[in-house]
């Protein structure tokens, strides 16, 4: 199934405009806005056969040029039986950035989404265990969010200090 | 005071002496490797650098049975606690070498995730430089332990109880780090600096 019949299919169910997509050498993008993110990849799993999801990552859009919303998400879709790749970009805002989570689809999203959700604070939606889980659980910031200092607000220096007559 | 009727065979020392000669030429170190030191580390245990000619290849995994912790890598701000805990499980008498850049100052790991340097948290005795550094290092940084070991221990661990004479951990950094920090990666992609102006970081 090429780029451009996944595109037809999907235009004829949801509508030509109810997405965009982009492309940047062989990345193949599909833009959809995060109301419709889970229809969207609910179909191109089970009707464009898309089994494998190879990757979820966030990025912080804030001060970047032209961009118009916070939060960016992205499913990078493999159907394993044809080789082809597809990406789908979804993206959510302050406060509360939401969005429905895809374990229910590819078990795999557990732990992709937990990493967004601890980086970011990207909260998913229906996924069963989402807590943090690269930072310790005590710790409060989100810290790949580019309004965080790059060497965090004094977390790495709040610990007590054993001395020699204590230890 | 000269002690009369003695043989040749038998020498008189301190009791203190005795002990740290016993101390230096047995230390039984807890490999603490966490990153590209721990490799080194392996190598200054192998046989071509052969830490047993100094008397510290026993190694050994568990912090009950070591005296000296070698903290070879960089400490991640969750793994702090473990290093502590490690630390405070040792019996006395126990030393610490801080291994590399690392682990002595946090090294190019200037982030909000990595401890800047473990002497903060926990007492340290020698440090090593180098990024990783040579097993040559390591082994300079066992001799001068012992050295340490040989010219201030007592017997009876006095040294530990009432403190060293120079501080155990260096104070806080005099610039210690503003919360509202400026630098963000990367800060204006217009004009590809790093430094943000206060107008431009207060919309968003």
């Amino acid at each position: 199934m090429t780029f451009e019949s996944i595109v037809n299919k999907l235009s004829e169910k949801f509508g030509a405009d109810s997405f965009s997509t982009s492309e940047f050498r062989d990345n193949r993008r599909i833009l959809v806005p995060a109301e419709r993110v889970y229809a969207v990849l609910e179909l191109l799993k089970n009707q464009c056969g898309f089994d494998l999801l190879a990757e979820l990552g966030g990025a912080d859009y804030l001060q970047f040029p032209d961009a118009r919303d916070r939060y960016g998400v992205w499913y990078v879709l493999v159907n394993t039986t044809t080789g082809v790749r597809l990406i789908v970009k979804t993206f959510a805002n302050d406060p509360e950035p939401t969005l429905p989570s895809v374990f229910s689809l590819w078990k795999g999203a557990d732990w992709m989404e937990r990493e967004v959700y601890d980086m970011y604070g990207v909260i998913f939606d229906g996924h069963p265990d989402l807590r943090r889980i690269l930072m310790p659980d005590e710790f409060t910031a989100f810290p790949m969010r580019k309004d965080y200092p790059m060497r965090g607000r004094g977390e790495r220096h709040n610990f007590p200090v054993i001395t020699r007559p204590e230890s | 005071m000269a002690v009369e009727g003695l043989s040749g065979d038998v020498m008189v020392t301190q009791l203190d002496k005795l002990a740290n000669w016993v101390r230096k030429n047995s230390l039984w170190p807890m490999p603490f490797a966490t990153a590209c030191c721990g490799i080194e580390l392996m190598a200054t245990g192998a046989s071509r650098h052969d830490i047993a000619r100094f008397g510290a290849e026993a190694m050994r995994f568990t912090p009950r049975q070591c005296d000296l912790m070698i903290v070879a890598g960089r400490v991640a701000m969750k793994m702090l606690p473990v290093l502590q805990r490690i630390w405070l499980q040792m019996p006395e008498p126990k030393w610490c070498i801080s291994m590399g850049a690392c682990a002595s100052s946090g090294g190019v790991f200037d982030t909000y995730a990595v401890v800047q340097g473990v002497d903060r948290f926990i007492p340290v005795d020698v440090y090593v430089p180098g990024c990783p550094p040579r097993p040559e290092q390591l082994l300079q940084s066992v001799i001068d332990l012992q050295d340490k070991i040989q010219r201030t221990g007592t017997i009876n661990g006095k040294e530990f109880q009432q403190g060293r004479l120079w501080p155990h951990a260096p104070r806080p950094l005099a610039i210690e780090v503003p919360p509202q920090e400026k630098i963000v990666a990367p800060g204006n992609f217009a004009t590809a600096t790093r430094l943000q102006s206060d107008k431009e970081n207060s919309h968003g």
